[in-house]
């Protein structure tokens, strides 16, 4: 997968990329809130993926970059599935799956056609309020621009530790992979943490 | 800009085991506008440099820029200072590269239209409008290194600190890169490797082992520095 298709704003001027930010969040967060009502029908939550999809398609992204937002939660999906089959019933089997594909679909599609910095304004202007009990908006704001940043950076660490340790012992062991890959985090942690105060974000 | 550093010392993880100095009773009085620093990995330059930014504190004497101390004036210091880090992934914080550019402007209380304007106009000075809308990650390393001192460069600071800007960088995109900081009408600091870049810098000053062991003009400091790595 390349990581840089992971809910990267994709530039365009479709009626979604114009569509302001808080509109946007606002429509996730209220069809969100729909889908867990709608996980009762499975003809609602097949609907609430065409319309998804349609959204999409009218943003002008096409399926491979709808595939890349999909598959990385894909085995996550099959596995709640399964565990739904074996504990609950068939109807929960096929929509807990679904209602989590539309969540990311949906996620997605708000983070593929806004600008980061148009988010995150939305983001610190709905964390004014709590200013008076001392919560910095632009903190807030700052603490979430660095998650989505996180996602390219901890991908391309993931990369650079697999690919040495194959080099070096030409197999893949999970604890061989994740404490390179754990100590290169928090190094470059640091690293931006410190060029976050050189840009003087720390006044 | 005067930067005054006096009798300046630094130990990492001070009163631990692991305590190791860095820096051992510097002194030097910085005024020229282009001012080279050297030394062998380990001498101490990038504490240094990080010390005029006031991102690492001395924990024996003092720094002043312009008057004012980075132990207690480093906000002020660094409103008027630029910072060019080795990696230029840990300084790009924004997704594209526009918005990175913009980021330095966020608490400007520009109106919106001119800090797009500035930054247009910033693309289009460092050859980079072709990317404004594409993921600053996905750039190549010269493209990453342009795109930070372009991002860095948009507050106009009076003072560019640089930290082996061109240690990642191939031949092409060093001399490049060095070509553009030698147009700058910025004071440049530059602790580096590539010697090839202090050419026409008023000042280069060697370190080594925590020390200053030369300080005078390129031609007389770099072939000091040649002799001492020969040893």
């Amino acid at each position: 997968m390349r990581s840089s298709n992971l809910g990267l704003y994709q530039p365009g001027n479709s009626w979604l990329h114009r569509l302001p930010a808080g509109a946007k969040l606002a429509t996730l967060v209220l069809f969100s809130a729909g889908l867990i009502f709608a996980q009762r029908s499975l003809i609602a939550l097949a609907t609430s993926i065409v319309l998804i999809l349609l959204a999409y398609a009218s943003a002008g992204i096409g399926p491979r970059l709808i595939w890349w937002q999909v598959k990385p939660i894909l085995a996550m999906a099959v596995f709640i599935g399964a565990m739904h089959a074996l504990t609950r019933n068939w109807h929960n089997t096929a929509a807990i799956p679904m209602m989590l594909v539309s969540l990311v679909m949906l996620a997605a599609l708000v983070t593929l056609t806004t600008r980061t910095t148009a988010l995150i304004d939305v983001i610190t202007k709905c964390a004014r309020p709590f200013a008076r009990f001392g919560v910095d908006p632009e903190r807030v704001g700052l603490t979430m621009l660095l998650g989505i940043r996180c996602v390219p950076l901890i991908s391309g660490l993931a990369s650079k530790v697999k690919e040495a340790q194959i080099a070096r012992c030409g197999v893949f062991d999970m604890r061989a992979f994740a404490v390179p890959l754990i100590i290169s985090a928090i190094r470059d942690a640091d690293a931006v943490g410190e060029a976050l105060i050189a840009r003087g974000f720390d006044d | 800009m005067l930067i005054s550093i006096e009798h300046v010392g630094h130990t990492f993880d001070a009163g631990t085991v692991r305590a190791h100095s860095v820096l051992h009773d510097v002194n030097l009085t910085l005024t020229e506008p282009r001012i080279g620093i050297i030394g062998h990995n380990g001498s101490g330059k990038s504490t240094l440099i990080r010390m005029l930014d006031g991102l690492i504190l001395p924990t024996q004497g003092s720094v002043s820029v312009d008057g004012f101390d980075t132990a207690k004036d480093a906000a002020a210091i660094r409103r008027t200072t630029g910072f060019i880090f080795t990696d230029p992934d840990h300084q790009i914080i924004m997704p594209t590269v526009s918005e990175d550019v913009a980021f330095g402007l966020r608490r400007s209380k520009l109106p919106k239209d001119e800090v797009a304007a500035r930054v247009d106009a910033q693309l289009v000075a460092f050859g980079l409008k072709q990317f404004s809308d594409q993921p600053a990650h996905l750039l190549s390393g010269g493209q990453k290194q342009l795109l930070a001192l372009a991002s860095v460069l948009i507050t106009d600071p009076g003072l560019l600190l640089m930290d082996e800007p061109t240690t990642l960088l191939d031949t092409r995109n060093a001399r490049m890169f060095g070509a553009l900081v030698a147009d700058l009408d910025q004071n440049v600091i530059l602790a580096t490797h590539h010697l090839h870049l202090l050419a026409d810098f008023d000042r280069v000053i060697v370190f080594d082992e925590g020390k200053v062991v030369a300080d005078g003009t390129p031609s007389e400091t770099i072939p000091f520095y040649d002799a001492l790595m020969e040893n």
